[in-house]
């Protein structure tokens, strides 16, 4: 008992201690312009949780969120480092609206085509990042390079696309493809303003979580991850492991963009490259990596998202306030990762240490 | 369009001039990120830099009346940047890739929410240097007008190479960069030799910036920067961390990225985005060529996460 307190607080202190220098920093910046910190952290509360309304707003916010940490916790627990989560992001969206027009006059029922746009965005993300899994084992690419020029080159592939073979004769000025046809858009969960998009987010958050903690496949991984020639002596299909999981994570990340094409945008513009595959890299540290914990801190960044709106309303500051507020909570939340499991040394005498451990 | 009255020699010309005008922001991020990565660390937020450097220059410009006044303010901003995430680096457990997009997000962030007053009033801008006197076709004279910053980014290459490999701090920063261990029984302390590294690649960074809001294209705005420092970090991989290549691939890269507008001047619209991505396409085909299993790619400095 006393070892899993331990534990936590080992974990929560320095996550607490990065979140109380934030406010001081974030305050005293606010101070400068001559803006009282007490009452913008009042409003950033209530835009991002203080109400029904704005929980709805975070929560949509979030749910891209859920699904590009995911991109990158994934792989990370085969020890391999994808940043390139925005470009499966945009793929995904491209392969989503493509079959979703292309099945729309088919006659299939709905359902059926928001599955194959489920499957064509899955696809389309999860082979972008399962070809920087195999330039990694293959030619020995470094995977974090690759994937960041991967998802340069997706998001000229996407403009490309959209300014010309898909693009809607009617988007004059901006390129867009066609808009999806209302019937095949995702919905909100009944009673609420949230679309559906966060229930896939948290249901392959979830099965993340068990897939690496609690079956034989995951340990593999993570074996894998901690000695790749460990892995390979104990005869582990190492290579295999790198493709199915960089495919899973660029999966995510695929689904991630059919569901904001399908649920919010309806059309691919340049729009579609929203930052979310950069901040789901974020969101997978601050995680540290474990797909469970993606979904409070994806919530949270979704709140702070959802609170920039108000933040400009009430004390007309600029929209990029929220900007400097996550930069800075970033900053020290991963300044912190140095303290972690290192504060309780001095809160909890030696002996009892050695006790609990 | 320049394309107009010259016809397809518009589009050499235009990719020329391109070359020279584009490349200068790049020239500059990415020799301060070779001598950062020399050391062993990777700063991924030279783009936050890059704009925050962009922004401040353009600040002070505006209220100093003097563009070169901004130019080293925007250099020092940005080794404050750099010096910010050295220091942060320095902690143990801590991942400098994550820093450094923690870092690009600060960085566009405080720039834009700072610059909002910016965006407006128009700053004095660099002058240039017009060596295009000899001609009478006007866009000739228009495509040699260049900017002294660029010579100073090309005087800095052979600067640069000449002193990593032949100065005692080169020897030193190389070493830390190979091997922090080895180094550190030498008696350099790595931590601070990658701190004065990275705030140098800062410094650098913030100057390059500074040419984009007081050059090319000459205001601030929000949209100003598309990405030229995450392309330098490539860059800098693409020229195998070495400066004079950094020279020859900025100059690649600038031509590349103008070869899209050009040809579109000419009536060529197809495969726009496509050139535009055309630096990143061939960084990625050059690591593909150059890596194998069994080694890194050559000259990489052992210490370096990425290459590891």
């Amino acid at each position: 008992m006393g070892g899993i307190i331990q534990r936590w607080l080992g974990v929560l202190l320095p996550l607490l201690l990065a979140l109380a220098a934030t406010m001081v920093v974030f305050g005293a910046f606010l101070a400068v312009q001559g803006v009282d910190p007490i009452q913008a952290y009042g409003i950033i509360w209530l835009g991002g949780f203080g109400t029904w309304f704005s929980w709805q707003d975070s929560l949509v916010r979030a749910a891209p969120l859920l699904l590009t940490g995911l991109c990158v916790a994934l792989p990370a627990q085969m020890g391999l480092m994808i940043i390139g989560g925005e470009g499966a992001f945009v793929l995904g969206a491209l392969g989503a609206v493509a079959a979703g027009l292309a099945l729309a006059s088919s006659g299939l029922p709905d359902v059926v085509v928001d599955i194959a746009m489920g499957i064509a965005g899955i696809c389309a993300g999860g082979a972008l990042i399962a070809f920087c899994g195999i330039l990694r084992f293959k030619r020995g690419v470094n995977e974090t390079i690759s994937s960041l020029l991967l998802a340069y080159i997706s998001i000229a592939f996407m403009n490309q696309i959209i300014a010309g073979p898909m693009r809607d004769p009617a988007s004059l000025n901006r390129p867009a493809t066609r808009t999806l046809p209302d019937n095949l858009m995702l919905g909100d969960i009944p009673g609420t303003t949230i679309h559906v998009g966060l229930i896939f987010g948290l249901v392959c958050c979830v099965a993340a979580y068990i897939c690496v903690y609690f079956t034989k496949f995951g340990f593999a991984a993570r074996v894998v991850g901690g000695n790749a020639r460990a892995g390979r002596v104990v005869g582990l299909p190492v290579e295999r492991m790198i493709v199915a999981f960089c495919f899973a994570a660029g999966g995510a990340a695929g689904l991630g963009g059919m569901v904001e094409v399908a649920a919010v945008q309806g059309a691919v513009s340049s729009d579609i490259a929203t930052g979310a595959g950069y901040t789901g890299i974020l969101v997978a540290f601050l995680a540290r990596m474990n797909p469970l914990a993606i979904i409070p801190v994806a919530v949270l960044l979704g709140g702070l998202d959802a609170a920039g709106g108000l933040l400009q309303q009430r004390l007309n500051l600029p929209d990029a306030t929220m900007l400097v507020f996550r930069g800075v909570l970033f900053v020290m939340l991963l300044a912190s990762e140095a303290f972690q499991g290192r504060l309780t040394r001095y809160l909890v005498p030696r002996r009892r240490l050695a006790e609990v451990v | 369009m320049t394309g107009d009255a010259l016809g397809w020699w518009g589009v050499p010309l235009a990719v020329g001039a391109g070359a020279i005008r584009v490349s200068t922001p790049f020239l500059f991020v990415s020799l301060g990120e070779v001598v950062t990565e020399t050391a062993g660390r990777i700063n991924l937020g030279l783009e936050g830099t890059l704009v925050m450097g962009a922004m401040s220059g353009y600040a002070i410009s505006y209220y100093s009346g003097s563009p070169w006044l901004g130019v080293l303010a925007a250099g020092i901003v940005g080794s404050l940047l750099g010096a910010l995430h050295a220091g942060i680096c320095s902690l143990p457990k801590v991942n400098d890739i994550a820093v450094g997009i923690a870092l690009l997000l600060f960085g566009t962030g405080l720039a834009f929410f700072l610059g909002t007053p910016f965006v407006a009033p128009q700053a004095p801008n660099l002058p240039s240097i017009p060596l295009g006197f000899w001609s009478h076709v006007p866009q000739i004279q228009a495509a040699l007008k260049v900017n002294a910053l660029f010579f100073i980014g090309v005087a800095a290459a052979p600067l640069l190479a000449w002193a990593l490999r032949n100065t005692g701090t080169g020897l030193m920063i190389r070493m830390v960069g190979d091997n922090a261990e080895a180094a550190r029984a030498m008696g350099y302390s790595p931590i601070q030799v990658r701190l004065w590294a990275t705030t140098f690649g800062g410094f650098m960074a913030g100057v390059g910036g500074s040419f984009l809001s007081l050059y090319y294209p000459g205001s601030w705005s929000e949209g100003l920067s598309s990405g030229q420092g995450i392309i330098a970090v490539a860059l800098v991989i693409f020229a195998r961390w070495r400066p004079m290549y950094c020279l020859w691939a900025s100059l690649l890269f600038g031509g590349a990225g103008a070869l899209g507008p050009a040809l579109q001047s000419v009536g060529v619209s197809q495969g726009y985005y496509i050139f535009n991505a055309a630096p990143y396409l061939l960084t990625l085909v050059i690591m593909i060529i150059a890596c194998s299993p069994d080694r890194t790619l050559a000259g990489a400095p052992g210490e370096l996460s990425i290459t590891k």
